[in-house]
């Protein structure tokens, strides 16, 4: 016996297989994030006095990384339509503008750790810095986990559009529900709770 | 296919496997392992808590100069050993063991499906769980020893704790990646792969037990997660996430700048671990109840609203875990709504047991060696349970914080409750995985002891917790004057345990004798039981089911009357 439902979907349930899986893992996710939120509201409400983020941050830089992953999240739908239309090099393309985009955010983040350690901004510096250290570097670990699978689906991975065209879209439309969690987690939750209020 | 399956070569088929059944044995075998390992570095504990000071014998000049010098425990080695009894017991030991190794083995089977969902990512489980545990037992070796800020962690003491602690914390990650893996490789399972015909209510007590702490485990661990990161970054980089400022640790000015929290890991080490208490609890209900209903041959009483129930506990673990914190300074107010919450967790809790054991009224129970453990569950998950009532009420916390009663309470809970359910699990699935009966006579040899010791190590433990003897003591309360009238206790537990040791080699003896030497099963449902784990064949091979299996009836349709036999299966129509 085969394991089903790994591409159609279960009718009583009305999923496949790693759709819901990928849902599963997105709301630990949101449980792991939601803990470093609620951990944030906890210090900051005993702070004595918190600093406020654009004293400190740099907001237009982490604007344009907004703006990045923004055009990352469009570039991956762009990509995702490329596998279901059949279109193999519109799927390369666009993957490689969203894989781009991923590396473009992380050597921007990489300059703004720079230019806070240059400044002698450390995550010991005080408690504000702890917690942007501590948040962007997970995020950023996550920008790096979707990058390593959509490479990989960019690359050896698209073997698989030849033999078995859906099942292959279907992959890419996996990526990209994570690829969209991690871009929302930035814009919708870090950027504005760390560099705004 | 399962032809195929058998040409793989030795490291695809035993080590990199990606079968269900494989997985579920390494998970089990590592498991076993890790809890023996686990229980005897509390044997030496109890050594200590004993015979204060005196050397032990024998094996005393094993554990080296700097651990155990001339024999006799030093704090710092009776530290390691506390922290790590605990870590190993709960996060290596028993989750693996209920969850990791009989959900692995049974849920696919008692579903109907060929494998689980995602078989690549079960094995990724595996190894990260395998990562965690060697990790953390290497950390022994690190200067300074292993973690020795208890299971918990709380800091500040765990923050300027040796290195061993960040072993800690590492080794946690990869334990929680395998068991958030795991997690939702099981909710898509049993969401995704059901036979035909097996609706919800059709599922076996345990597939539900394994669902709902599927989801404890998907939900509950990603906070500790954020905490361990947290804790990783207070040791490491010195922040000070849980540091109070100005704090001086012999006589010097600790590095990090404080204004963090202390309360904020107990907060989400808490909400972690509390609903690691009904990971621990759930699988065991889960198993006794299949084995309950085998050996009684009749329904199981009120199965709907156990399996109503055990959703209401996943719900309800989530909001209780403050219940540990009643003697920090978090107010009245929040310990009123927890102890509330607390009190009512208990109802459904109650309901399960209730029901089980108004389904023994009127049967004719088959007394063998994994219904005996499945019955001695009963009572002594209820004492645990019970004796956790005052402790989820704020004002008799006070007084029992952090004493022996503690101990005693979620032992209970755990060791005679937990432990005897996953004995009787192995005694009961044996002939499935190995063609073979145990031996009932080895079995009634490891059971026996094993029960009267147990409540001779615990029951103890309740009379010194309520005489006030705090569970941190190293000498077991020698030199503590209130502790004196209960201190000839410790001999008494500390002798039991020992037997107890003793006691479990008839188990290991039965379990490779069995495996080579025990009785042949003639029928792959030797139980003659209903679930549809027993319509494969033994052992089952690659993709289980020979055929596709359809559902027609309940879980537990026993002596049906106008039925032709006393039980039938599932898939029978």
């Amino acid at each position: 016996m085969e394991i089903p439902y790994i591409v159609e979907e279960r009718p009583d349930t009305g999923f496949n297989n790693a759709t819901l899986g990928i849902w599963l893992f997105l709301s630990s996710e949101v449980m792991l994030f939601g803990a470093l939120f609620s951990s944030y509201i906890l210090l900051r409400a005993g702070a004595a006095h918190w600093p406020s983020g654009a004293s400190i941050l740099n907001i237009p830089l982490a604007t344009l990384n907004t703006f990045i992953l923004v055009f990352s999240s469009i570039a991956m739908v762009f990509a995702w339509a490329g596998t279901k239309q059949g279109n193999l090099p519109q799927f390369k393309k666009w993957m490689a503008v969203c894989l781009l985009c991923g590396l473009g955010f992380l050597v921007i983040k990489t300059f703004e750790y720079k230019m806070k350690f240059a400044h002698h901004m450390f995550p010991s510096t005080s408690t504000f810095l702890a917690l942007y250290f501590t948040m962007t570097g997970l995020h950023a670990l996550h920008i790096i986990g979707g990058l390593i699978v959509n490479s990989y689906l960019w690359g050896p991975g698209s073997k698989m559009f030849q033999e078995d065209q859906r099942h292959f879209s279907h992959r890419v439309e996996i990526a990209g529900i994570y690829w969209h969690f991690v871009d929302l987690l930035w814009i919708i939750f870090l950027f504005p709770v760390l560099y705004l209020l | 296919m399962s032809h195929e399956y058998h040409d793989l070569p030795f490291w695809r088929k035993y080590i990199f496997s990606t079968d269900h059944k494989m997985i579920g044995l390494q998970y089990g075998i590592t498991a076993w392992i890790f809890l023996l390992l686990g229980f005897c570095m509390v044997l030496l504990m109890r050594w200590q808590l004993a015979y204060p000071g005196q050397p032990l014998p024998l094996i005393g000049g094993w554990f080296g100069e700097d651990r155990m010098p001339g024999g006799i425990m030093l704090p710092e080695f009776y530290n390691q050993l506390g922290a790590m009894h605990g870590t190993i017991m709960v996060f290596m030991g028993i989750v693996p063991l209920a969850v990791g190794a009989f959900g692995n083995y049974i849920v696919p089977l008692q579903i109907g499906a060929p494998d689980m969902a995602f078989p690549k990512l079960n094995m990724t489980s595996y190894l990260c769980y395998l990562a965690g545990g060697v990790v953390m037992l290497a950390s022994f070796f690190l200067p300074g020893g292993a973690a020795s800020s208890g299971w918990t962690s709380y800091p500040p003491l765990a923050v300027i704790a040796p290195i061993g602690q960040t072993a800690w914390i590492i080794g946690m990650v990869f334990l929680i990646s395998s068991s958030l893996l795991g997690a939702l490789n099981f909710i898509v399972t049993i969401f995704q792969l059901r036979a035909p015909g097996m609706t919800w209510m059709r599922l076996p007590f345990f597939v539900w037990a394994q669902l709902v702490t599927a989801f404890l485990l998907l939900l509950a661990f990603p906070p500790l997660e954020a905490g361990a990161v947290m804790q990783l970054m207070d040791r490491v980089a010195h922040t000070s996430f849980f540091m109070p400022a100005g704090l001086i640790v012999s006589g010097q000015h600790v590095v990090n700048t404080g204004g963090g929290s202390v309360l904020l890991w107990q907060h989400l080490f808490w909400f972690l671990a509390h609903p690691e208490v009904y990971v621990l609890i759930l699988p065991a209900m889960g198993i006794v109840t299949e084995i309950i209903a085998n050996n009684i041959r009749k329904p199981i009483w009120g199965l709907k609203s156990m399996t109503y129930s055990i959703i209401a506990i996943g719900f309800l673990s989530f909001v209780v875990w403050a219940h540990h914190m009643y003697i920090t300074n978090m107010g009245t107010a929040i310990s009123a709504f927890f102890q509330t919450t607390t009190m009512i967790i208990s109802i459904p809790s109650v309901i399960i047991l209730t029901c089980l054991f108004i389904s023994l009224w009127g049967g004719s129970i088959r007394f063998n060696t994994s219904m005996l453990f499945a019955l001695a569950f009963l009572p002594m998950f209820g004492i645990g349970g019970l004796t956790g009532l005052p402790l989820g009420l704020a004002t008799p916390d006070i007084h029992l914080h952090d004493t022996y009663y503690v101990i005693g309470h979620f032992h209970y809970v755990v060791a005679p409750g937990t432990i005897f359910a996953l004995f009787a699990g192995i005694y009961y699935w044996f002939p499935k995985i190995t063609g073979r009966k145990m031996n009932e006579v080895l079995g009634q040899l490891h059971f026996w002891p094993s029960l009267v010791c147990m409540n001779f190590i615990f029951f103890p433990m309740l009379i010194q917790g309520l005489a006030g003897v705090s569970r941190r003591l190293y000498d077991g309360g020698a030199s503590y004057a209130h502790a004196q009238p209960v201190l000839y206790l410790n001999v008494v537990m500390s002798t039991a345990a020992f037997i107890m040791a003793a006691a479990q080699f008839f188990f290991i003896i039965n379990l490779f004798w069995s495996m080579f030497k025990g009785k042949k099963v003639t029928s792959d449902n030797p139980w003659e039981a209903t679930t549809l784990e027993w319509a494969t064949p033994t052992p089952p091979g690659h993709g289980n089911f020979e055929h596709p299996v359809t559902v027609y009836r309940g879980p537990y349709e026993y002596s049906v009357p106008g039925a032709p036999k006393d039980f039938s299966p599932q898939c029978e129509p």
